[in-house]
Parts: structure tokens; sequence; C-alpha cells
């Protein structure tokens, strides 16, 4: 099966690790990968913020791009903008024709879990590791998406990997893209209880599948000294060791 | 007590954040009604699909509003109600009033009624030197303490037993106690003497049944019941998205709307007002008057998305789940209706420039419309909002666009604009990370970047950012990976 990658922003610049992880993965389960170097980002932010011209553009860009790749299926390592690839048809209100384009990119647009499970039917992707770690749900992948069983499935099949659900895995941790600085301390007062759950669940390591939750987390994990790692689905998976 | 207004969201949401005694109301909201609302859920069958047949038939009625609102006012003034129509708060604040005034009456009570919150209802009478008297247990409280209701089904959530004691020793002159039996009795027994006197009731109305012209209300302390049958005027203000088409549907809303509110299976009371009693034997009161209030709804109703705005039926499930509201609470939100409904629908009603903060208060995350039982896609709503407020629209007076925020996404649709662009905005960014990386990390900034670029100050004032890395996933794949 030939994939493209979508490699989001803050993937490609703050984390590479879990984009060159996803390749390791994808290769392993027998993909053949793309990777499209003229993509830059799908538009959420300025989608967000209300900022609907720029988004289109954003969107008109993204669509060309990954049409002319013309693989089987575009995954992303993130729930949130493989949700916003899914609406860019909300910004072709006015356009039947560039409406259909979204809607096809749309439906080839997958994050990694539901990639995996759904269309590859796999749940093990022969990882193995050692340690207790936990899932926090990112809010996109869980209620955009509807992924919540996929990305369990896949941790509790690493070797070596203990699972721990957590008390309010599904909460969100208070990321909301620009919401994070425009309220400051709704956000961080939000991610406090996250921190709480996780520091309760005694767990190595917490991961999850948007490095922009992961961002938010161990940013305050990191300012308050825990020994509490995170990490993305991805570089989970991508471990044998 | 100042009322805080919308316009103040985020000062207000600072403030309401360092109260602790609302901190732990709003923690013991968020726990207990979210365990009883996932109990009281389960004991039905089909849970989905009572909530698609709730939203099948709201967009029914919403599509064919006129026609259904038609058909309750004949029926219910067949069955002897007076059906009076206000187009705005003012209209229907000066009926209610004239109907008080007609009749001579000064004693007024009052069920606890969101709608005549939304057109303050109560300031419009005592103006006219007429007190309406709260006779739900939390209004009461609050009209005691001069506020304003925090939630819309539990109205004093945010004050704890020991501030209602003090409450009522101060205003009703009570002897000291903490004992919630004293105190609940002490209001019952005031607030029966004031149903005694009174010549006028005024209520909300949960559903108007289009077929019969009946009215329903749902409560659970029997002051509702009180209300509407003791004095001899009955007053009920009723927004026109209230209407159900059949008596049957009720059937559905009754098992959604209890249980996503308090998390009981049905409340204790269900009022059915169809009209005033038939002869002289009957109980009930001798005039039933209804006020169709429209106040903003037809505008929501004009617009394909804005539309399901008026599919709400109140029960709160949304404030409940939602994180950003269990971390402020109701009144930072400086309106009638606060949470993630508020959000989407007091712009609507009092204008983007006054509550043009509130639809981005939210991370999105999509709780509310996991909860909300007639489906109602709140981020949706949310988002449209944020484009109308930001972006401008056909029938909005103006855009509101903060010019530092403008500068920086034009910045952002220029070097996002092609990889080479985007590249070397990401070389500069390393650049000039250099300056502010300590040990790995970005840690809290101080006074000259945080001036220079305030979304990194506000970042950093409580966790640390991850800086951008050496090397760019993009320059992985270029040097490395993509010969493979």
């Amino acid at each position: 099966m030939k994939v493209s990658l979508f490699i989001t922003c803050l993937v490609d610049q703050l984390y590479p690790n879990i984009g060159t992880s996803m390749v390791e993965i994808l290769r392993r389960t027998g993909c053949e990968i793309v990777f499209d170097e003229r993509q830059t980002c799908c538009g959420q932010p300025a989608f967000n913020t209300g900022y609907r011209h720029e988004a289109r553009k954003f969107a008109i860009r993204f669509i060309e791009i990954f049409e002319e790749t013309d693989a089987d299926a575009i995954v992303a390592p993130s729930g949130s903008c493989t949700a916003m690839v899914k609406h860019f048809h909300d910004l072709f209100h006015d356009d039947k024709r560039w409406r259909e384009r979204a809607d096809e990119i749309a439906t080839k647009t997958n994050e990694l879990s539901g990639f995996l499970v759904n269309v590859l039917k796999t749940v093990d992707v022969d990882a193995s590791t050692s340690g207790r770690f936990s899932w926090h749900d990112a809010c996109h992948g869980l209620r955009e998406l509807n992924l919540r069983d996929e990305p369990r499935l896949l941790l509790k099949n690493v070797k070596g990997l203990e699972f721990v659900e957590m008390s309010n895995a599904d909460v969100c941790c208070g990321f909301g893209g620009t919401f994070s600085v425009k309220f400051p301390e709704i956000s961080a007062g939000i991610l406090d209880n996250k921190i709480e759950s996780i520091e309760k669940a005694n767990i190595d390591t917490l991961v999850s599948s948007d490095a922009s939750c992961l961002m938010q987390i161990s940013g305050r994990l990191s300012r308050l000294g825990s020994k509490i790692k995170t990490m993305h689905l991805a570089e989970v998976l991508a471990m044998q060791n | 007590m100042q009322q805080v207004t919308s316009e103040t969201f985020d000062q207000n949401a600072r403030a309401a954040m360092q109260d602790p005694v609302l901190h732990s109301a709003l923690r013991h909201l968020a726990e207990n009604f979210g365990e009883r609302r996932k109990n009281a859920i389960e004991s039905v069958d089909d849970w989905e699909g009572l909530r698609d047949r709730a939203r099948a038939t709201k967009d029914e009625v919403l599509l064919h509003l006129d026609t259904y609102l038609y058909q309750f006012a004949a029926n219910a003034a067949d069955a002897g109600a007076v059906v009076h129509w206000a187009r705005d708060a003012p209209e229907a604040c000066a009926i209610v009033l004239n109907l008080i005034k007609d009749r001579g009456a000064t004693n007024v009570v009052k069920s606890k009624s969101m709608v005549t919150e939304e057109i303050h209802l109560n300031k419009a009478l005592e103006a006219e030197g007429i007190e309406p008297v709260e006779t739900d247990l939390g209004e009461w409280i609050i009209q005691l303490a001069g506020e304003t209701p925090s939630h819309i089904v539990v109205p004093a959530i945010h004050k704890t037993k020991t501030q209602i004691a003090e409450l009522f020793i101060e205003k009703v002159g009570i002897e000291r106690t903490d004992d919630v039996d004293v105190l609940t009795g002490s209001a019952r027994r005031i607030l029966r003497e004031r149903f005694a006197r009174a010549q006028v009731g005024i209520s909300g109305v949960n559903f108007g049944i289009a077929e019969t012209g009946t009215i329903l209300i749902l409560e659970n302390e029997g002051n509702v019941r009180l209300t509407t049958s003791l004095p001899k005027t009955h007053i009920a203000v009723m927004g026109i998205e209230k209407i159900l088409p059949r008596i049957a549907d009720l059937d559905v809303f009754l098992k959604l709307l209890p249980r996503s509110g308090t998390g009981q299976n049905l409340t204790a009371y269900q009022s059915l007002i169809t009209g005033v009693k038939r002869d002289a034997n009957d109980e009930g009161p001798d005039e039933v008057h209804i006020v169709l209030l429209d106040n903003g709804r037809s505008r929501m109703l004009a617009h394909p998305v804005t539309r399901q705005s008026l599919a709400c039926i109140r029960c709160g499930a949304c404030l409940n789940a939602c994180p950003v509201y269990q971390q402020v609470g109701g009144h930072a939100y400086g309106s009638v209706y606060p949470g993630p409904i508020g959000a989407v629908i007091m712009p609507q009603l009092i204008g983007y420039s006054k509550a043009r903060q509130l639809p981005f208060a939210s991370s999105l995350c999509g709780a509310c419309r996991e909860v909300c039982p007639v489906k109602i896609d709140i981020p949706e709503l949310l988002l449209h909002l944020r484009a109308e407020i930001t972006d401008g629209s056909p029938t909005t007076e103006k855009r509101f666009r903060k010019l530092g925020e403008s500068l920086a996404f034009r910045l952002y649709g220029f070097l996002w604009s092609d990889a080479r662009k985007y590249r070397l905005g990401m070389k500069a960014g390393r650049l000039f990370q250099k300056l502010i990386i300590r040990n790995g990390k970005i840690k809290k900034q101080g006074n000259v970047i945080s001036r220079l670029m305030p979304p990194l100050a506000n970042w950093t004032a409580r966790r640390d950012a991850s800086p951008l890395a050496p090397k760019s996933f993009r320059e992985h794949w270029h040097d490395e990976l993509r010969t493979k």
C-alpha cells in the first residue's frame, strides 16, 4: 500500500522523532512511503481562530499537493490535524467542485492508530519495551474521529508494556490551540487536573497521539520537575528492545 | 452587588479561578453530576436512538416553526389561555407588567425560569414597585444575595451551606444554624406565606405542545405546582423554540431531559397545563397567559448553521461536562446562559461586540457535543461564530481583530505558503531561540521577551516550551529516510 505522509508542523519542527518513528512503523508493516516536501500546514490554527480566508488558502494548497501524490492513503501522526482535513468541506460551502475534492482527500486521510487498526487491520506492529504506560485521549482523535479502542489495542500489544488506564483519560488537557495562549490561566487550570490524574496513575510514561497535547502536558511536567516521561504513540510503537 | 459582563470574560475568569470555594463547588458539580448522568442514561435502552429521535423532532419543529407556533397558539386559546407575542425583552416585560398592574396585583411569586432571567423580568418589575419572589430554593437564595444564577439548572451551585446560612441569618433573621433541614425548613415556611398571599404566579415553560396547546414544566420542589395553581393568574413566559408537535413526543424528551440535567430518571413533578379550569370545581387559576418570546430567536433560525442553537432544551449537561466551565463557573461568563451553550447563544442574543470573547473560550474538546441530549454540534457553532467575529459576515456590523493577532496570522499565511519560505522562517526561529533556551527548554520569560511575544509569555508562565528541533523531520527525510 502506498502511503503519503502528512507530517504536521509540530512534528516536523519540534518533535521530528515522531515522524521518523512513523516511517519506521509503516515500513515494518510493508507500506511504501512517500513524503511530499512541498507540504506545510493544514491551516487548523487559522480555521480555529476564525480566519477562514487564510484557512481556505491552506486547504486548497493541501488538497492540490496531496492529490498529485495519488497515494492509497494519507496518514498523519495527529487526530487533530486529520480532523482538520475532514473539516475542509466546511470551507467551500459556495463551491461544489472544491467540496468534492476536499471530501475525496478527507476520505483518504487517517490518523496513525486508526490507519493501523482499521485500514491495515493490525493491532500488533512487533514493538517491545518495558515499564508502566498510560494513555491520554487527545480530544479530536477521540470525539471527531471516534478512536477510543484503537490506540489502546496497539499499546496493549506492545511486548513488555504494562498498560494502565488512568482516571479521566478522556478529559481535555486544556491545550486547544490558540485557546492556550488566549486564556492561559484557564488552559493551565484544566492542565493541572490532567497532571493530577497522570501523577495518580503511578506510571513511567504517558502516551498520546497528538504532539500538541504532549507539548502541553510535558511542558507542565517539566516545569514541575516530574520524572514521568511523555511519548507519542508512534514513538512507542517504533521501539523494539 | 456589581454585575460582571461578558465583555470582560478573561478578567472575570481570572478572578473566579482565585476563589477556592467556587473551585471546590465546581469540582463537586463535575464529579457528581457527571456520575449521576452516566448512571441515569444506562437505565434506558438505546440512549443514542433517543438522542437521534429528539434531534429529528427538533429539526422538524424548527423547519416549520411558524406552522407549529400558530397551531400551539390556537389550541392554547381554545383551551382558555390567552396568548401574547413578544418580539423582544422590553415587549415581553411590558406585557407581564401590564397584566400584573391591570389586576392591581402587588404580590407575585415566580418559579425558576431562565427565559425570565434572559429578559431581566425581575428588574423590570422591581422598577415598577412590584417585588417578585423567587420560590425555587436555589433561585430564592441568589435573589436574597442579589446575585444571578451561575448555572441554568442549579443556580446557587457556587454557594456553600455556610454561606447560605449566613445569608438566611442576615436577610430573613433565622437563628444561627448549619443544619440543612432547619435551613430548608425556614425557606419553606417563609415561601409558603408568600404563596398564600400571591395574586400572580409567573413561570417558564419546558415544552409547549402544538397539538393540544399544553405547556409542560418540570421541577423537583413542588414550587412550580404552587406557582401555577394557587394564584388567580398564571403567566408563563416561553421561548418560541420550546414547541413540540405532539404529546407523544414527550416520551422521548422526558427520558432525555431529567437524565441529562440532574441525572434523575424523572423529575419529582411534571405539571401539564392546558388552558384554564373547565368548571368552578376544578383546581387552578382563573386566568392563564402565555407570553411567546422571540428575542433574537428568529435570527438564529434564519441561518442553517446557527439554527441548531434553538434545539437546546436547557438541561445544563454541557456546562457540567465543560472543562472551561469547571474552571471558571457561570458568573465569569457575565451572561444569563453560561457554559458552552451560553457561549453559543449569548453572542447571538446580545451581539458580537459585547460577547465576542465567549466563543473563543473553549478548547473545542467536544465534551459538550458528546453529552448534549439533542446532539447540538456546539464546537461547530463556536467555530462558525469565531469566523463571523474574526472575518465578519453580511449580517454583522463589523469584524473584530486584534492587530497583533491579525499580523501574526498574516505572517503565518505568508511563511507557510510554500516550503522554501517555511524552511527559511524555521531557520530564523532556530537562530532566535538560542537566546532563550536554557538546558534544552524554554522556561518562564523575562519582561523584554514577554512584551515582544505575549503568546510565548502566556505559554511559559505555567509550562516549559519545547524548542524547535536541531533538525526537522523534512531534513531527516531528505538526508536519510527517502532513499530507503
